[in-house]
Parts: C-alpha cells; structure tokens; sequence
C-alpha cells in the first residue's frame, strides 16, 4: 500500500462527519467520480458508527483509527478500526436487517450498505480486542497522481 | 442536519436539510414526534430534496416514523433525494412499503388525493 495516511479520533459520533470528511479528502486525490466519492463517504460513516456505538457500548469512549492506502494505480484502502468490544458473531452481524438495537431504531443495514458501495468489505473482530472492518474500492476513472 | 417544517393540507411536511447520519438522527425522531404531536397531523411527508449526505441512519428515521404513524392510521411519503440517497432506502425494502413521489409539491398533491378517497 501507498500514499498511506493514519488518523485517530474519539469514538464519539460527533467524530463521524469528520470521518468520512477525512476520507473524502483523500479519495479526491484519486480523481473519483461524485459517486464514487459519495459511496466511499457513505461507507466509511457506517464503518465509524458502528465503532462508535457498538464497540464502545454505553458511553465508554475510547479511540477509532482509520488507515487509509492506495493500492496502484487505482485502488483505495480503508481500514477502520477500534480496541472495543469485538463482535462474537460476524456473519450474524453482516445480515441484512441485523440489529441488537432494542429501541433506538437502528435498522440494521450498516454492513449491507458498505456491501454495496465498496468493492470488498472485510471485518476482523475479537470478543474483547476490538474491531477492524476494511474498506476497498476499485475507482473507474484513474488519471494518475 | 436541520429540518424545517410546514404544514399544508393537515400533512406536514419535514424538510431534511443537510446530512444525515447516526449523530444528528436521535434528535430528528424526536423533532418529527414533537411537530407531529404539535400540528395534530397524522400525515407526514419526509422531503430529502435537500439531503447532501444520508447513511442507513435514515432508513431508521424513516421507517421509525412510518411504524408509528400508520399504526395510528397515518399515511407517510418521501419525497425528492438524490441517487445515493434513494439507493440506500431502496436497499433496505422502503419503497415497497412508503410511497414516494419526485417532488414535494406532487406528495402533498398525492396524500391529500388518498384522505378524499
């Protein structure tokens, strides 16, 4: 990987703007086009909200890093990851409408979303150790950087 | 996000302005609940025509709505939202329960022609 670039911010979801701002920013150098860039933003405030709300339950903030990188010439990377909770069942958690939500009206869809926006999701979680769920997309249009 | 809220033809109408995401949606259910409570409506059309951003939050918001309204015989509609952002709702089934239409002006056009009927 290149280009890489490596933030850290509190799991607050106050964060999750600047999230996916972050991420934008460095897919922009990538020349994607408006809807690549929006997928990617999309998947990426999915990525941190569930950091934010599921692996640091009840309020207990810690830290969500993100690793960005470019596989060359056109191929972004996007490793979001957390030291929270860890996720028991991760085929569970990537089904559609899955949710432990029990009344904030979470839908569920998280992993779904980031399916279908991203070429390649990966989630690699420990009970315990954490979260990491990372990104790829192929962008269409390359010219260089 | 922001939203603005009017009323015509005892629908109202809850215009998103901005983006949506899982930071700003607790305050939106609970701004649409108020508004709905306060206007005394039982329709409700949710406009995302000005929606720059939108994650599954708001299918959430959305569909937390919708539950609530039609069990009180309420009708819901959305209306407008880019491509990204009917993606998204689309993904999780809302189409095939909440009609939508293009634009606003057509939602309020439609609900108050199903209250007649």
């Amino acid at each position: 990987m290149e280009r890489v670039l490596k933030v850290q911010m509190a799991a607050s979801l106050e964060n999750q703007g600047l999230a996916r701002s972050v991420a934008a920013a460095y897919a922009s150098e990538l020349d994607p086009t408006v809807e690549e860039l929006t997928e990617i933003k999309t998947a990426v405030s999915e990525a941190f909200s569930n950091a934010a709300i599921h692996g640091y339950p009840d309020g207990n903030y810690g830290n969500v890093s993100m690793e960005m990188g470019t596989i060359k010439p056109d191929t972004i990377v996007i490793k979001i990851s957390d030291k929270g909770v860890g996720i028991e069942n991760i085929a569970r958690a990537m089904e559609p409408l899955f949710t432990t939500d029990t009344g904030e009206e979470r839908s569920g869809m998280g992993f779904t979303v980031m399916e279908s926006f991203m070429d390649k999701i990966k989630v690699d979680s420990k009970p315990g150790e954490g979260t990491t769920v990372t990104l790829i997309k192929k962008l269409d249009t390359y010219y260089g950087f | 996000m922001d939203i603005i809220f009017g009323i015509k033809d005892n629908i109202l109408v809850a215009e998103f302005l901005g983006e949506v995401d899982h930071h700003c949606s607790a305050k939106a259910r609970a701004d649409i609940d108020e508004a709905m409570e306060g206007y005394g409506s039982k329709n409700l059309i949710i406009d995302l025509s000005r929606v720059t951003f939108m994650d599954s939050s708001g299918i959430g918001i959305i569909l937390g709505r919708y539950r609530k309204l039609s069990a009180s015989g309420g009708r819901v509609a959305i209306s407008g939202g880019t491509k990204a952002v009917r993606s998204i709702l689309n993904m999780a089934g809302v189409f095939s329960i909440i009609d939508y239409m293009d634009t606003v002006d057509q939602a309020i056009e439609y609900l108050s022609r199903k209250e007649v009927s």
